[in-house]
């Protein structure tokens, strides 16, 4: 009987293991796996000339990434610029002044937009946005399609506003609510308490959510790519169509076996992507884990 | 001065209240749009008919294959998440209860491995495909989906596996039981609901995720029998519809998005449920 149990024990011990080095090592084997892919392409061509040439003609073996890499910079700082504003005084405003009620419709409306299927998104800014930019474009006095970096900026916003929201809320909800009320104490207004003490005693947290958000919005695929116009060229103003790097591998997997290195490309622009974020989840994670630990 | 702080703190409040209060109003309004564009085409046969000959020039049919395609693939991928992502968090907060540097360092990668792209899994997938000289099928997608899902599963689950007492475990393991013994019987049980909404989560990203089955999975107007047959699914088949240029089809691909959209509704309220009613036979 003893005998029995400990067999079982090894046998669910070496399971459990198993799995978990198998989720933890699926980084190293994705990134080994498409570099086997991208080795041919950066046998030829150097790393340095991949990215900085604009050159993208793939039948001519012409791999140039900077109109993408472009494209992906572009629509990211600009969803930037929308999601920063509007999370930290959503998270300001739903962890130090709101009343327990709208803390708890806010719990499923944020899970329900960070829930929603990225095609869905991608539908509403086909419907909305698209539109909207078009008519601004008009009224600002340049064509466009509407079709447009703006366009992916802001469907980028609203999809990452939840997920940077709700790292934002965890951070402000770890400030100690002492520090707060000595603040308010020495006559300070809840505001100042706010501003000088839950946003200057917490700037790594913050940075490390707003990186976050942005790793999150540099590999969003469908949704911007449905609303980004898709043409090969550097854009030049928030109204010119851009194509950023995961529109790039999802709209020609279909050709990439048919012309010569094409998948190798794909596949560096694959690894590419991986590497950047990785790097940055790596980075402000840590950022993150570091402060949590003082 | 008094004055200019009272005005600055009225202002800011006021502000970030209003904030908080438009993302209610951006979920309500993509959902109406969604609803108000799509409830015209949205039929009965949209739901129980794959598409007919011509259904994407306006024939008869509906989007049954891509439905049926996206809950097997969701399915079994979450399947697999389970058989691997159970045991993982648990033998996170059991073997490793211990070693707190480790428990940490392991989440911390978790973490990151959560914030890869799911194009980046759909492009790993199709050179998996390519190494096994597979064809793009359900079983690709299947193993694509898992590969994402999975890391979603561990974290949610260990989120709530980390907030169970020591002395749980600790008066389980005084009690003569071995670890995994402690691990399946006790600490699952206690977690249970944490289990329940770490599955749904999974199987809400397994059924919205289109980047890692565009390469994976393939497309086809049929019901998948068999694992190495293609499969369709149901944010591609939106994806397809909408770039069509006939209007009918295009209202279709709106009201496919409604479909869509109640699954993964239903998905998150019915998650919501279930813990809360499973938690209610913790131990405290």
């Amino acid at each position: 009987m003893q005998f029995k149990r400990q067999i079982a024990d090894r046998l669910y011990g070496s399971w459990m293991i198993v799995s978990l080095a198998t989720i933890l090592a699926l980084p190293l084997v994705i990134g080994v796996g498409l570099y086997i892919k991208a080795a041919p392409m950066l046998d030829n061509v150097s790393f340095f000339s991949l990215i900085f040439s604009s050159e993208w003609a793939p039948s001519a073996g012409n791999f140039g990434f900077r109109p993408f890499i472009a494209g992906s910079v572009h629509v990211t700082l600009l969803s930037f610029l929308f999601t920063a504003p509007v999370c930290l005084l959503a998270a300001i405003y739903l962890t130090q002044f709101s009343t327990r009620t709208l803390v708890k419709i806010m719990h499923p409306v944020i899970d329900v937009l960070a829930g929603l299927p990225s095609v869905i998104y991608g539908v509403w800014g086909i419907l909305i946005i698209v539109p909207l930019v078009a008519g601004a474009a008009a009224f600002f006095g340049t064509a466009s399609s509407g079709y447009s970096v703006l366009s992916g900026g802001i469907v980028l916003a609203v999809m990452c506003i939840p997920y940077t929201l709700n790292m934002l809320i965890e951070v402000f909800n770890t400030v100690p609510s002492g520090l707060k009320e000595a603040s308010l104490s020495l006559g300070a207004t809840r505001w100042e308490a706010v501003k000088h003490v839950v946003i200057r005693g917490n700037y790594p947290g913050i940075i490390s959510a707003f990186g976050l958000g942005i790793a999150k919005a540099f590999g969003e695929t469908i949704a911007v790519m449905m609303v980004v116009g898709n043409v090969v060229k550097v854009p030049g103003s928030p109204f010119d169509a851009a194509y950023p790097l995961p529109a790039l591998i999802a709209n020609n997997y279909g050709e990439m076996l048919s012309i010569p290195m094409y998948d190798s490309a794909l596949m560096f622009a694959a690894l590419l992507l991986l590497m950047i974020i990785l790097f940055i989840n790596l980075f402000f994670r840590y950022l993150i884990h570091k402060t949590k630990r003082q | 001065m008094k004055r200019i702080k009272r005005v600055e703190e009225k202002f800011y409040i006021g502000f970030s209240a209003l904030m908080t209060y438009s993302l209610i109003a951006v979920l309500a309004f993509i959902i109406l749009v969604i609803f108000v564009k799509g409830f015209g085409a949205l039929s009965w046969d949209m739901v129980v008919k794959v598409p007919k000959g011509g259904y994407y020039y306006g024939g008869e049919g509906g989007v049954l294959n891509a439905i049926a395609g996206s809950l097997y693939i969701a399915l079994g991928a979450t399947l697999i998440a389970i058989v691997i992502g159970m045991p993982a968090a648990l033998y996170l907060n059991v073997h490793l209860i211990r070693y707190r540097r480790t428990q940490n360092t392991i989440r911390y990668f978790l973490d990151a491995l959560w914030g890869i792209p799911s194009i980046v899994y759909g492009a790993f997938g199709f050179t998996l495909m390519l190494f096994f000289g597979m064809n793009a099928s359900l079983l690709a997608g299947i193993i694509t989906v898992a590969l994402l899902i999975s890391p979603i599963m561990v974290r949610t689950f260990d989120e709530v596996l980390s907030t169970i007492p020591k002395g749980l475990h600790e008066a389980s393991l005084a009690l003569g039981s071995t670890r995994s013994e402690t691990a399946f019987r006790i600490i699952f049980k206690q977690g249970f609901s944490g289990f329940i909404t770490a599955i749904l989560l999974s199987f809400g990203r397994g059924i919205g995720d289109a980047a890692s089955v565009l390469f994976t999975a393939g497309y086809t107007d049929n019901i998948p029998v068999n694992l190495d047959e293609p499969a369709a699914t149901l944010p591609l088949a939106i994806f397809f519809q909408l770039g069509s240029p006939i209007p009918e089809v295009r209202d279709r691909a709106y009201a496919s998005a409604i479909i869509l959209t109640v699954i993964i509704l239903s998905i998150s309220l019915g998650a919501r449920f279930l813990s809360k009613r499973y938690s209610k036979t913790n131990l405290k």
